[in-house]
């Protein structure tokens, strides 16, 4: 079944905007702040662990 | 989207891969080591820890420091003075003149307390090669600009990149990796999988590191347009360091300026400073505005000193783009998290290099039909 753009891009830009969000984050505080940008850098990592284990198609 | 505007984008990734390829490989190994620079000197030796002395023991005037500096390298001029973040001692960097090439230059670390001289590894260790090969290849600031370029055709490869994963992925779900089918299909994915998720991380990253690079021209510039006012005209000769200045001019500013510590100490005739101003820059309190570094000028001569609380937003620009490419503001786990992303952008550099030797004599059209079926040339592409 053909995908429409939006179907295509939706995971790839929330990880994109957890990523940034995870750099910025970072920059304005320690302790919690430290906590929340590892989370968002942690997805596109998760994202990969994802694609490699997962049956294949 | 069209064949034609498929075949515009594929060619604009292909050429703008080809040719930043081999030195962003370059670029992110040698990166990987010094993401944990600091845990390295620490594991190896190479950092030296402060003498134990009692809590409260007064630091040495900083003239102390110069000074010991001056007379271990005579006809040497001050250029810069730094302080340790972790430890009470401070690093003199003297050269034959204040517009002195780094292989000149003379870099010691001293007690604040003591004033002795800390010992230091021999220079052109491991992690001083892969600095160098990081930052310039050995060719100074030509070799800078060049990696600062390749990093911009990075961010262009980049960009095409997610244009082309559109038509790729029309019929594929987010994260198919297929492994049982031909190698070329299975790198693809990975390509694809690697590369759409690392886009944000890889975009800054390189984005910055470009910045980066372009630091002298950028210090330049501010110099010579909303300093030069301040700076005035020195008639291009470097004020000589007076033994007993430094002191005083960092009390004046520490008054001036509460609340901050002093990251750096840059002597006149320096980039980083004017031919006749002693400039301080000074940190905050919070990961931001440790960051964002306040300068202060103070008049050689004079002793006049002015807190400059303005900084333009290419300066700012500049100076957050240091944090943002090292990737050392946020603990262990953020080094930890920028090595794998680091990976992964190895693995989407070296599959794509893979991915046109495979095939790098088939024509522009075969890629195309590549990319539209979301499938791998070797493989049967179903005719549309």
């Amino acid at each position: 079944m053909k995908k429409r753009g939006i179907d295509i891009f939706r995971l790839p830009l929330l990880i994109g905007a957890a990523s940034l969000a995870a750099l910025v984050i970072a920059l304005m505080g320690d302790g919690w702040h430290d906590m929340l940008s590892w989370a968002g850098l942690a997805l596109p990592v998760i994202a990969i662990g994802y694609g490699l284990t997962r049956r294949s198609a | 989207m069209t064949r034609g505007t498929i075949k515009t984008w594929w060619l604009v990734h292909k050429w703008t891969s080809l040719i930043c390829t081999a030195f962003l490989l370059l670029l992110c190994i040698t990166g990987l080591p010094l993401i944990f620079w600091h845990e390295i000197d620490e594991l190896t030796g190479a950092h030296v820890d402060a003498r134990e002395m009692p809590a409260g023991t007064p630091n040495l005037p900083l003239d102390v420091l110069v000074q010991k500096a001056l007379a271990r390298q005579p006809g040497h001029v001050p250029l810069y003075l730094s302080f340790d973040d972790e430890q009470p001692t401070a690093y003199v960097t003297t050269g034959p003149t204040p517009t002195a090439e780094a292989d000149e230059m003379v870099f010691d670390q001293y007690d604040l307390r003591t004033g002795e001289v800390l010992p230091k590894q021999p220079e052109g260790g491991f992690m001083d090669i892969m600095f160098r090969l990081h930052v310039d290849m050995f060719m100074g600031l030509p070799g800078m600009l060049f990696l600062g370029f390749m990093g911009l055709l990075f961010f262009v490869a980049i960009v095409s990149g997610v244009v082309l994963y559109a038509p790729f992925m029309k019929k594929l779900d987010f994260g198919t990796v297929r492994r049982t089918r031909s190698t070329r299909v299975k790198w693809l994915d990975l390509h694809n999988l690697l590369g759409v998720v690392t886009v944000a991380w890889a975009s800054v990253v390189g984005l910055t590191g470009t910045i980066n690079t372009l630091s002298t021209p950028i210090v330049g510039y501010w110099r010579n347009t909303e300093l030069a006012p301040l700076i005035g005209n020195s008639g291009g000769t470097a004020a000589r360091y007076t033994p007993g200045a430094i002191q005083p001019a960092v009390d004046k500013v520490m008054r001036a300026a509460p609340d901050t510590r002093i990251q750096f100490i840059a002597f006149p005739g320096v980039p980083f400073s004017s031919d006749h101003h002693y400039a301080i820059f000074l940190q905050g309190n919070t990961p931001l505005t440790e960051k964002l570094l306040t300068p202060a000028l103070v008049d050689a001569r004079t002793g006049a000193a002015t807190v400059i609380t303005d900084t333009p937003w290419y300066i700012k620009t500049l100076l957050l783009s240091q944090p943002l490419h090292f990737g050392d503001y946020g603990g262990m786990p953020m080094k930890i998290l920028w090595a794998l992303l680091d990976i992964a952008t190895i693995v989407v550099l070296g599959s794509g290099l893979y991915l046109w030797l495979g095939a790098r004599r088939r024509p522009a059209s075969d890629h195309v039909r590549e990319v539209r079926a979301g499938a791998a040339l070797n493989e049967a592409i179903p005719a549309e």
